[in-house]
């Protein structure tokens, strides 16, 4: 049993050496990282499209995440920096599309939808009720 | 109403949708719209290959008509344009600059001694700054710039004599070159 034990911990003990030997710090500033990951996370990496900033191995997201950081430090708010962003790369690089012209239809198309459905419905279901009154009528 | 046309009403709704879907189909959803088409071509300063020590001012171009097409030694696309590039120097109806984004300077040029140099300079962007500012992500990606300094097309993806013939030319028309 004690043998066990200690097999055991050699074993997570020599896990725990390699594991730490892969991981690199990212930045020295952990709040700025926490910061970073939520930001990136509402943004599109426009390299592999459906996937977010915080996601994506591909350079320029790597690149983005850099300017990002860099912007931070600075001093820059969320707002500024995804303004900064949008302004280069348009609207698509945010995941939750803001209310402007364009994207009015996407805003609203489901409720007009919606709204149009309901009445074709009530048009219905009243014909089919004043249909059903002169039948009994009828009968 | 009459009857038969109403019983058509949800054929006709349906063939609507299937018109949208089809075209989206035909639609590429790798070209997002560029927001800096319209708006000034953001100003850089970068090292121009094989010219040591100087450096490329892009403010410098106001007056002229020009494209900056935006490549690397690593992208294999670009090679793909690179003859037709080349065809467009010949015919020097344009200035057109390089810009060879995130790229090793020694690559780039054993690309061009290679493939031959379409370009009138090829400014280096190495750590891919200009490249952000210019919305840049994916290469080749090719901006139309005119005499105001202000973007009028950009093309993302190789170029092709389809886009030249109906796009480029057209436009480099009404810009009077």
């Amino acid at each position: 049993m004690k043998k066990l034990i200690i097999l055991i911990f050699l074993f997570t003990h020599a896990f725990a050496v390699a594991y730490a030997g892969e991981a690199k710090p990212i930045s020295d500033d952990p709040a700025l990282e926490v910061r970073l990951k939520a930001m990136s996370q509402e943004l599109r990496c426009l390299v592999c499209q459906n996937s977010t900033l915080a996601d994506s191995d591909a350079p320029l997201a790597e690149d983005l995440r850099n300017e990002i950081r860099t912007q931070m430090r600075a001093g820059k708010s969320d707002q500024e920096i995804v303004d900064y962003l949008v302004a280069r790369y348009g609207d698509f690089v945010r995941y939750r599309p803001p209310m402007n012209n364009v994207t009015a239809i996407l805003w609203f198309g489901p409720f007009l939808l919606l709204l149009t459905g309901g009445f074709v419905l009530y048009r219905v279901l009243k014909k089919q009720a004043r249909d059903g009154d002169i039948q009994a009528e009828e009968e | 109403m009459n009857r038969t046309l109403k019983f058509l009403i949800p054929l006709a709704l349906f063939l609507v949708a299937v018109g949208f879907l089809t075209k989206g189909l035909f639609l590429n959803p790798r070209e997002v719209p560029s927001p800096l088409v319209g708006k000034p071509a953001p100003v850089f300063t970068a090292p121009i290959l094989g010219e040591a020590g100087k450096r490329f001012n892009s403010a410098d171009m106001k007056g002229q008509v020009w494209l900056l097409n935006v490549w690397a030694s690593w992208c294999a696309a670009c090679r793909d344009e690179h003859p037709l590039l080349m065809d467009m120097a010949q015919t020097k109806r344009i200035v057109m600059h390089g810009l060879a984004y995130k790229d090793v300077d020694a690559e780039a040029q054993q690309v061009l001694i290679a493939m031959g140099n379409p370009y009138n300079k090829v400014i280096t962007d190495t750590d891919g700054k200009i490249g952000i500012d210019y919305g840049v992500y994916g290469v080749p990606e090719t901006y139309l710039i005119d005499k105001a300094g202000i973007i009028r097309y950009k093309h993302i993806g190789p170029l092709t004599p389809e886009i030249l013939l109906t796009k480029v030319v057209p436009l480099l028309k009404e810009l009077g070159v």
